[in-house]
């Protein structure tokens, strides 16, 4: 890709706009160098910071906002889920497996961001809200390295 | 995505098909427990060859079955899923709990222990 590309989307905390973000997460994704796994990998982790940002931040009210700011660039993709719900209290144990304060999460959203992206950054602050800051480093700059 | 349930001897076959996300366990949960208490059901096996993504909400929604059909005494299997599918069901351990097979007759068979043909 020759130039940086950032998209913003805005839009309410309700269930229909998780496949949204993948939608265009997905889009993004096919333009730049990743393997297939790679962009299997990004969606499902934009799937489970969106899907926080609803079912937690905004416990499924859906007059909740949730930005997602998404940025590619040659060394990677970039994605930013922000909410001004109600904020996480521990982090560090919020991204412990297993943890969930809701029956049937299974505490597996934090850990497959982790898992499937090669940086995660969670600022939370209880009342505020919580930003999530993923990367996902390209082929290019994954051989840049070696 | 939609549900297609049907019941083959003491089993209770649901095919899914689309995107198992946040949207779609919503939907179908209380659809799928309506037809778990409804029918006399024992085991659950999903058929997965229609479904293209999952993420954790769609895990939790059909561990969340598991749990409610082990707690009668049946069992659970999951058949034909796609390879990204197959590979978030194995890193969420999925398959420490339940049999997965690549299709629905193979996994019918061992869920009914071969009375069916």
């Amino acid at each position: 890709m020759k130039h940086k590309n950032t998209v913003k989307l805005e839009f309410p905390s309700i269930p229909d706009n998780v496949a949204l973000a993948r939608v265009v997460v997905g889009t993004m994704l096919a333009n730049m160098d990743f393997t297939l796994t790679d962009v299997d990998d990004v969606k499902v982790a934009v799937s489970e910071a969106v899907s926080n940002a609803v079912l937690h931040g905004y416990q499924n009210r859906s007059n909740g906002l949730v930005y997602l700011t998404i940025t590619a660039e040659p060394q990677g993709l970039e994605i930013i889920v922000e909410d001004y719900g109600r904020g996480i209290q521990d982090v560090e144990k919020a991204m412990e497996p297993a943890f969930s304060t809701l029956p049937e999460r299974m505490g597996m959203g934090f850990v497959f961001m982790k898992s499937f992206m090669d940086k995660l950054e969670v600022d939370s602050q209880v009342g505020r809200g919580t930003r999530v800051r993923m990367f996902k480093a390209s082929l290019q700059a994954m051989r840049a390295v070696q | 995505m939609d549900l297609d349930a049907s019941l083959s001897g003491e089993t209770l076959v649901v095919r899914l098909y689309g995107e198992l996300d946040l949207r779609v366990s919503d939907n179908l949960r209380p659809r799928l427990d309506k037809e778990l208490d409804r029918q006399r059901v024992k085991h659950l096996l999903f058929n997965l060859r229609g479904v293209d993504f999952i993420d954790s909400s769609g895990i939790g929604f059909i561990l969340g079955r598991y749990k409610k059909v082990k707690a009668q005494g049946g069992t659970v299997a999951l058949a034909g899923p796609n390879r990204s599918v197959h590979r978030i069901l194995d890193l969420s351990g999925m398959y420490k709990v339940m049999s997965g097979f690549a299709n629905e007759s193979e996994a019918l068979k061992a869920l009914e222990g071969g009375k069916q043909g």
